[in-house]
């Protein structure tokens, strides 16, 4: 016998990003075709090849005191989730019924690269007693949980560039098997740094627009020549739709379904037949029982990278058929540069609020459509959509494809 | 002496942990009355070394409940030195 999943919805949205400080000005943000993207002028960056990225548009607002124990990672994530608890009414929710998933790719990187420079410099010592809970990949997680009073799980996904997407993922499924009614879930990131910079520079994968920074993120463009490196946080609260119901929430949309797969192709290099790609959206459209005729908005990982960007459309057709034609797609890296673990939280938080508004924010910087690339993507102008469902791709170095269904 | 050291603790407190420096008296336990917790008592026992000059070993800082056990020892440390 199988019975109907429990349906899950999203009631409240935080965002902490390079567009803005909050969900309201970043999606302003994203309309308004603005790059987050700027030339980085800090001494520590001019000895790299890489001297672009896209840094908070506003800092964390916390206090001194707050702040000092927590990596900026877990800083953002604190913040973002705030707000998005706000925005689901500061629900009364049982903490045994209430979990969290919050993920980041690298973790309290800048912690861990400070914090050695101090061990050297001044001795054992003076290391942080902070240090560990700050550098740790579930440190944003515990933090959010420890903030809210979690007590069904707090839970970090590590995957990459698709971290963000594999932690709402986690807790759909969460929420599906009843462990939890309510997951605050999402992703947050703060690596930028020399070392994040400089390794993601070896590996070919960064734009190196550095005269014209606000132009280096141009995901499905002929003239793409790689990611820009992104910062920030995404939260959404995810809540069992009858939880939801009864305390009479507002919602934003509902989180349909999840698909995830791996490649099993290379650590590092997408498969271009993007075989896992597709995969991993044929499963989401599974999860939420769709059909790919159901599609109408695609959010593209389209990171920029040349051969990344190829795979996604290579896997979309696969995966989605000739309807592919008829769906309106974006890169929201265009304008807030990759994110990693926070891109496909980020990104969910875009792909509801255009199924909400109806519209897809365009993508910025596609000059010429790459002529490989088969895809209906949305520039210039902001396309107006009807009802139906979008898709949210997140993939990740290691192999990582998660697609995320949303509906209205 | 032993109020330069209170007022020196008290400084350490508000960087270190945001306590008010009013609420720095001697009967005062770091733990339960100033909620500074484990891994900030070591920041504190760190910076209190450098700024007064002196070592507390970490067997030493079990010992320390409250801030006045932390001025005598600081002063007793100090005058050992």
């Amino acid at each position: 016998m199988t019975t109907t999943p429990r349906q899950v919805v999203v009631t409240g949205l935080g965002a902490l990003t390079p567009l803005g400080g909050d969900v309201a000005s970043t999606w302003e943000g994203l309309l308004a075709g603005r790059s987050g993207v700027r030339r980085i002028t800090e001494e520590w960056i001019q000895e790299l090849p890489v001297h672009i990225a896209a840094p908070l548009a506003v800092e964390p607002p916390l206090g001194r005191v707050e702040a000092r124990t927590l990596d900026r990672s877990q800083q953002m994530a604190l913040v973002a989730a705030r707000e998005a608890w706000a925005d689901a009414g500061s629900p009364e929710v049982d903490q045994e019924r209430l979990a969290a998933c919050v993920a980041s790719g690298i973790g309290g990187v800048t912690t861990l690269l400070s914090q050695h420079d101090v061990l050297r410099e001044k001795g054992a010592r003076r290391v942080s007693p902070h240090v560990v809970p700050m550098l740790m990949p579930n440190g944003p997680a515990s933090t959010v949980g420890l903030a809210f009073g979690a007590k069904a799980g707090v839970h970090a996904p590590v995957s990459a560039c698709a971290s963000g997407s594999e932690a709402i993922a986690l807790g759909l499924d969460i929420i599906r098997a009843g462990r939890a009614d309510v997951v605050i879930a999402g992703g947050t990131e703060a690596a930028i740094a020399a070392l994040p910079i400089a390794g993601f520079a070896q590996m070919q994968a960064l734009s190196r627009r550095n005269d014209t920074p606000q132009t280096a993120s141009r995901p499905f463009d002929k003239a793409r020549d790689g990611f820009v490196l992104g910062e920030g946080a995404a939260i959404l609260v995810l809540e069992a739709a009858e939880h939801a119901a009864a305390r009479g929430a507002r919602v934003h949309g509902v989180l349909a379904g999840a698909g995830i797969s791996s490649d099993a192709y290379h650590i590092a290099a997408p498969d271009p037949a993007g075989a896992g790609a597709a995969r991993a959206v044929r499963a989401a459209l599974r999860s939420a029982e769709l059909a790919p005729t159901d599609v109408i908005h695609i959010n593209a990982h389209a990171t920029s990278t040349p051969s990344g960007d190829l795979a996604e459309a290579v896997a979309l057709r696969s995966a989605i058929g000739s309807h592919i034609d008829s769906v309106a797609v974006t890169a929201t890296k265009s304008m807030t540069g990759h994110l990693l673990g926070a891109a496909g939280a980020l990104e969910a938080v875009a792909s509801i609020l255009a199924l909400r508004e109806r519209i897809v924010p365009a993508t910025r910087n596609l000059d010429a459509l790459d002529d490989e690339i088969a895809l209906d993507v949305v520039s210039i102008d902001n396309r107006k959509i009807g009802t139906g469902a979008a898709l949210s791709n997140s993939f990740g170095f290691g192999g990582h494809d998660v697609c995320l269904a949303f509906t209205i | 002496m032993s109020q330069d050291i209170l007022a020196g603790l008290a400084v350490i407190l508000e960087e270190v942990a945001g306590v008010d420096p009013a609420d720095v008296t001697p009967e005062k336990t770091f733990i339960d009355d100033l909620d500074v917790d484990s891994l900030s008592m070591v920041e504190v026992v760190v910076a209190a070394e450098e700024k007064f000059t002196v070592k507390i070993p970490d067997d030493d800082v079990k010992s320390l409940k409250t801030v006045g056990d932390a001025v005598s020892y600081i002063q007793r440390a100090g005058v050992a030195a």
